[in-house]
């Protein structure tokens, strides 16, 4: 794991200790409101419905035990006793005081932590395959990168106001984890044809109300040029990036407009001047990066008493197959903790939880942890031969729902129980789905299934990329939910379709559970999944279902 | 009337619109030194025969949150332009360490925001740019 040097902890520090100031002078009136809005942002403090916001970065989603237990104490001493992780590999606490933040920074800084350029029109925390390290398939590290785009995007005196938010994400494997392809800027891990090291470099991805799949503008980058390129790519969205409408400011809009092929030209342009001049980044520097990502020494242990666990308890088999998968090392894996209680509310954990996490950490898996886009926890290196004592302490704290990848495995954005600009409720519509079906007991039969839930078109819940995706909308005072379907976030990335109208609250359940009902009727084996089941059939049986009054007829017009 | 913000501290203007020449202007020809009035729209794209003709270079900055100013600083000094870069208008002194690692030289503000932000506060700035990550990554000599 990357350790901070002198450096990183004396920039941590003054951040805090101008942040004060600004708050003061804020207070005081030197500054205006407008004026530090954005300051408050790139320190990460949203104001929302009720109270202030505070986002804390995990940067691409690692952490060690004593991070972990820091953010219990933070949700206990300055909170209501609970954080909530989100998509973007973040941690959010929905109700801090403005007066305690700078203390929260403060012991944030005291572990190595920050709240830096998670919001605000910058360049946002850089995310990562939350598998990093200990994947199969992985060709490197992705933090490895991701981290030197961490110090290189930190307080970056070009780029900090931008025309709109930036988000950028890395993978090291060709399984995409990372949700790449709806970024701003996508780099994957690649070797060219005589195997040097470089990225694919995909830029105009996004969900929101426009949704779009990120275009490769670089098929191959090769490493030393991932910084004079990303430059470019910054400057010329930093110059010519929409600011007359909010809502086409970002660089996906940029694309759109300009078209991929004049936009790469402009941007090749960009990267030889800078390239010109660019003196390469310092070998130690990055070396010393390099080596904080080393695997840490795993020890084969053997797996017998895994495999007798396995043999003979239903429940434990049942949580291995979900929530357990292939690490690099057979001895090994990779375990994913499901904050998705069935009736809870998805990614959030208490403090209690958190430390549960922290000491199993600490204690069993090389102090790692990770925080997944899907709002779960991952423990990254277990010995099999721990999985079973693992499994039962994750049971006793209500943290071994063993959901992972299925129905109730939901995200859903923080809606109008947190967000101002929600439409709709998000959060108690996803409890009401993992409710239903868990009464049917139908979720272990559907099998492998996404469903994201968003509160606005904003598109925070990711829906867009859900096999199945909710929208709530407002019409006319009452909730409305529209249904996607056919989504995909992964390296094969897709947009949903909308099927037809929204449903209310009430109708929505009862319409997934036509939806789902179907499903089992119409796939071919049991091993071929809603999403692929959809992709063969396309969508008409599917509206049917959810449609039952619509004549077939009623629906190809739809369609056309 | 307005002040320039530069690292020793305040400065009291003494240009005036007639000092600054349009970029149509400028690609008609010079015959002396001028100063030049670049849109933070413009492109300075094959402006750099006309490098050693400028004393400076001033960029509009119509509202803080409007950050061009700092890509097409930084985009000149990289074209080779070495003579002064003027920042004007409203920018806060939170982004005054911003605006000088970016390639200004000097800030131009009007006399209400200098008395809401007065010296000392531009001047507290000036310290930070030692601590930052873009220098310390890159190889030096
Ligand atoms: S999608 Fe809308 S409601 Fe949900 S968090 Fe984003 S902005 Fe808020």
């Amino acid at each position: 794991m990357y350790k901070y040097n002198d450096f990183d902890h004396a920039f941590v520090r003054t951040r805090v200790a101008e942040f004060r100031d600004q708050v003061d002078r804020r207070l005081s009136g030197s500054l205006t409101e407008e004026e530090f809005k954005p300051l408050r942002l790139k320190n990460g403090l949203y104001l929302q419905l009720h109270a202030y916001m505070l986002r804390v970065a995990v940067p691409y989603g690692t952490l060690n035990s004593r991070q972990m237990r820091q953010l219990a104490m933070i949700a206990e001493k300055w909170d209501k006793g609970y954080g909530h992780f989100t998509t973007r590999q973040n941690i959010q606490y929905n109700w801090p005081k403005l007066k305690d933040v700078p203390d929260i920074l403060d012991a944030l800084a005291d572990v190595s932590m920050h709240a830096i350029q998670t919001s605000g029109n910058c360049i946002r925390n850089v995310t990562a395959d939350h598998f990093a390290g200990a994947a199969r398939d992985e060709i490197e590290d992705a933090r490895i990168t991701a981290e030197l785009l961490r110090q290189w995007s930190t307080d970056h005196p070009e780029f900090q106001y931008l025309p709109r938010k930036f988000k950028i994400a890395v993978t090291g494997s060709p399984n995409d984890r990372a949700v790449t392809r709806a970024h701003d800027i996508g780099l994957r891990a690649i070797k060219d044809s005589e195997g040097s090291a470089g990225y694919e470099v995909l830029i105009g991805g996004g969900l929101g109300r426009t949704p779009m799949i990120g275009k490769v503008v670089r098929g191959f980058l090769p490493k030393e040029d991932l910084l004079p390129y990303i430059e470019a790519i910054l400057r010329v969205y930093n110059l010519s990036g929409r600011r007359d409408n909010k809502y086409k400011a970002r660089i996906k809009i940029l694309v759109h407009e300009t078209g991929i092929e004049e936009l790469r030209a402009e941007i090749e342009k960009e990267f030889l001047t800078r390239k010109a001049e660019f003196p390469g980044i310092n070998p130690e520097l990055l070396q010393a990066i390099e080596q904080d990502f080393a695997a840490p020494i795993f020890n084969k242990l053997s797996v017998d008493n895994h495999v007798a666990r396995v043999a003979h308890d239903k429940e434990f088999r049942e949580w291995v197959k979900n929530n357990v998968a292939r690490h690099k090392i057979p001895e090994y894996a990779i375990v994913t903790v499901s904050l998705k209680p069935v009736g809870g509310t998805p990614g959030d954990a208490t403090a209690e939880q958190m430390r549960v996490m922290a000491d199993l950490a600490e204690t069993y898996t090389h102090d790692e942890l990770r925080v997944s886009h899907e709002q779960n926890i991952v423990l990254p290196h277990v010995p099999k031969a721990y999985l079973p004592k693992v499994y039962d302490e994750l049971k006793k704290a209500g943290l071994a729902t063993p959901n992972l990848g299925l129905l109730s495995d939901i995200i859903a954005c923080p809606g109008m129980d947190y967000c101002s600009l929600a439409t709709a409720r998000s959060i108690p519509i996803a409890q009401d789905i993992a409710k239903r079906f868990d009464h049917l007991q139908l979720e272990r039969d559907i099998g492998a299934l996404k469903i994201k839930i968003s509160g606005c078109i904003n598109a925070c819940g990711h829906h867009h990329v859900g096999h199945i995706g909710i929208l709530g909308l407002d019409k006319a005072g009452v909730e409305n939910y529209q249904i996607t379907l056919g989504g995909n976030a992964t390296e094969d990335a897709h947009i949903g379709s909308r099927v037809g109208p929204g449903f209310s609250a009430e109708e929505l359940v009862p319409a997934l559970e036509r939806l789902l009902k179907s499903y089992l009727q119409l796939r071919e084996s049991p091993e071929e999944t809603f999403y692929k089941c959809y992709n063969r059939l396309g969508m008409d049986p599917f509206k049917e279902a959810l449609y039952p009054h619509l004549k077939p007829k009623q629906i190809k017009r739809d369609r056309a | 009337m307005s002040k320039i913000v530069r690292d020793y501290g305040f400065d009291r203007n003494i240009l005036t619109v007639e000092d600054f020449i349009s970029l149509a202007t400028l690609r008609q020809g010079v015959e002396k030194p001028v100063r030049l009035d670049l849109g933070n729209d413009e492109n300075p794209d094959g402006l750099q025969p006309y490098f050693c003709w400028l004393e400076m270079i001033r960029i509009p900055f119509p509202d803080f949150n409007d950050g061009r100013g700092f890509s097409l600083a930084k985009r000149l000094r990289q074209l080779g332009y070495e003579g002064v870069l003027r920042a004007s208008g409203y920018l806060i002194a939170d982004q005054y360490r911003m605006a000088r690692l970016s390639g200004f030289d000097e800030i131009e503000i009007d006399d209400l925001l200098a008395a809401r932000q007065p010296e000392w506060l531009w001047q507290s700035q000036v310290i930070k740019k030692k601590l930052s990550y873009q220098d310390r990554l890159l190889k030096t000599g």
